[in-house]
């Protein structure tokens, strides 16, 4: 199974476990920039780690320094294998913009419809440069 | 629509005016792309989030555009740091996080942003033109600059802002557009007492619960007789952006794009109009303290955002000379230190156990002492929000009046809370 999505910021191939997150979250303050643990207790997510995940969000919401934390996460090698969006969030995503100007290898973000993102959960997922997201095996 | 860049745009993204330049114009370009802006639009003046150290990377990114040869275009303040650089308090941020903070403050005092550190530049001298175009970053400015200013900007985080400022260009979208600052909803606030309207408490809280019931949508506030100062209006936006997203709010006939309900709402029909009762407001009151059984005290905070001269001066006229059981921390810019040091009023307050913090505040960087179980006054709705979690401390709301006598006698004094 496979399909092409929509590239948002474009960025190495990316392949790890889902984790498809069932609420928003806020990057700053939601998690922790040292780890990539979600450090917000009321979030039904919290305790899981988004480093090395095919990261799902179905929104992101709050402060205007997520692309900090993501930022931080790409420079200290705890960022997603990649991202899959609802919708783009320039906040967030200025983060690996950032990032690559930087000329730190920053994850693929791409655009996928929520409805979508229940399939993937706790499978092997595979999103290739060019956008393809994938079950590999 | 595809993003349109001119040929000075265009050249400058490809160097014509040096690398660092080039990222610049490029991250507002790559920005403008996301959020869907048809191109970018000259701005008059930035205010920059940016310098607050939250990890290194941020710091090697300020320093790579200073090694890019990169210059700030506009005139661009700087929001606070997380050092307190004119040495009024104790910062404890150990090493090597506090010599990353402290080049990361350097580096952009070397982009050409002016060393202000305050959140509230609009009180030290940046008050961009009505109707102008900024990229203004901390949201309580940015909610007073659109607002009470009428200038325009959007929410400008990290990164972009000094992107921002450094290209002379931001994307034209939001709150920049003016079909998108008319008001679809009304905050009506004519049912509440008029003892409670005049009242200090009143604001930050009105600010609370405006927030939480807005969250994104730009709302008009109905019934407030008279301009109740810009303190008032600091403290209200600064409370209703920390409880929901908002960019702008009016007030009818008190901020300048409101002369009255129908012209802020565009001569349309209000989408929902909230009639504020004061069960809704003894609930929000309620919601801004979260130790509202504390016996004692250990600390109290004020100046979020930073106190004017104006708010000092009521500070001093509270405390009238007696010794504090308990410090109060008043968070405020340099622009205010200077003028309380040239008569060694700063002094006389520290002799009575304040700690005057400058260039920075309590729920960004740590000051107060480490305690477990602390429990914290405030008579901002700002730090009642952010204090639980950024400094593990419990809060209690109040009044100016009840946090002075709180921290005299290191006991919760509520004389003011009639709601």
């Amino acid at each position: 199974m496979s399909e092409r999505a929509e590239i948002l910021v474009p960025g190495s191939s990316g392949e790890g476990e889902a984790l498809v997150l069932t609420q928003p979250i806020s990057f700053w303050g939601g998690v922790d920039p040292k780890t990539g643990r979600i450090a917000d207790v009321r979030h039904p997510e919290h305790g899981q780690c988004i480093a090395g995940r095919v990261l799902f969000l179905p929104g992101t919401i709050g402060s205007s320094s997520a692309s900090a934390v993501l930022l931080e996460l790409v420079h200290n090698g705890h960022a997603p294998a990649a991202l899959v969006l609802h919708e783009p969030d320039a906040i967030l995503l200025l983060g690996l913009i950032v990032a690559r100007e930087m000329a730190w290898q920053g994850p693929i973000a791409i655009r996928l419809d929520r409805s979508a993102f229940e399939k993937f959960e706790g499978r092997n997922v595979q999103v290739a440069a060019n956008g393809t997201i994938s079950l590999p095996n | 629509m595809a993003l349109a860049l001119t040929a000075e745009e265009q050249a400058i993204a490809s160097g014509g005016r040096g690398e660092g330049a080039a990222a610049a114009m490029r991250i507002v370009a790559e920005s403008a792309r996301l959020l869907a802006a048809p191109r970018l639009i000259p701005i008059a003046s930035a205010h920059i989030d940016g310098a607050l150290y939250h990890g290194d990377s941020g710091t090697l990114f300020a320093e790579r555009l200073v090694e890019g040869g990169a210059q700030v275009a506009v005139r661009s303040t700087l929001n606070v740091g997380a050092l307190d650089l004119m040495g009024c308090s104790r910062v404890r941020l150990e090493e090597p996080q506090r010599g990353m903070a402290r080049r990361m403050m350097e580096a952009y005092r070397k982009l050409g942003c002016e060393q202000s550190w305050t959140c509230t530049p609009y009180q030290a001298g940046h008050r961009p033109a009505f109707g102008s175009d900024v990229a203004w970053g901390e949201s309580n400015a940015v909610v007073f600059c659109n607002s009470v200013l009428g200038a325009r900007t959007n929410r400008y985080g990290d990164f972009l802002d000094i992107a921002c400022a450094i290209a002379g260009r931001a994307p034209d979208y939001g709150l920049h557009r003016a079909e998108n600052r008319r008001a679809r909803l009304v905050f009506n606030v004519s049912a509440l007492p008029p003892a409670f309207l005049a009242s200090e408490i009143a604001w930050p809280v009105l600010g609370s619960l405006y927030g939480r019931e807005t969250g994104t949508a730009i709302g008009v506030v109905a019934g407030i007789a008279t301009h109740p100062g810009e303190d008032v209006l600091k403290a209200f936006g600064a409370a209703a952006a920390s409880s929901g997203a908002v960019g702008l709010f009016h007030i009818a006939g008190v901020t300048p794009e409101a002369p009255d309900v129908e012209t802020a709402l565009g001569h349309v029909a209000p989408e929902r109009t909230i009639k504020v009762t004061s069960q809704m407001i003894a609930t929000a009151q309620r919601g801004l303290s979260t130790a509202a059984h504390a016996e004692t005290i250990d600390a109290v905070a004020i100046g979020s955002p930073h106190l004017s001269l104006a708010e000092f001066e009521r500070l001093e006229r509270l405390i009238a000379g007696r010794k504090l059981a308990v410090p109060i921390h008043a968070c405020t810019g340099r622009h205010v230190v200077s003028e309380l040091d040239k008569t060694a009023r700063r002094k006389a307050l520290e002799a009575c156990g304040v700690v005057v913090v400058a260039d920075t505040c309590v729920v960004v960087t740590p000051i107060l002492g480490k305690l477990p179980n602390g429990v914290l006054m405030t008579n901002s709705g700002k730090f009642a929000h952010y204090a639980p979690g950024n400094t593990g401390y419990a809060v209690l709301y109040g009044s100016l009046a009840d946090c002075v006598e709180s921290a005299v006698t290191g006991k919760p004094v509520f004389t003011d809370s009639a709601a």
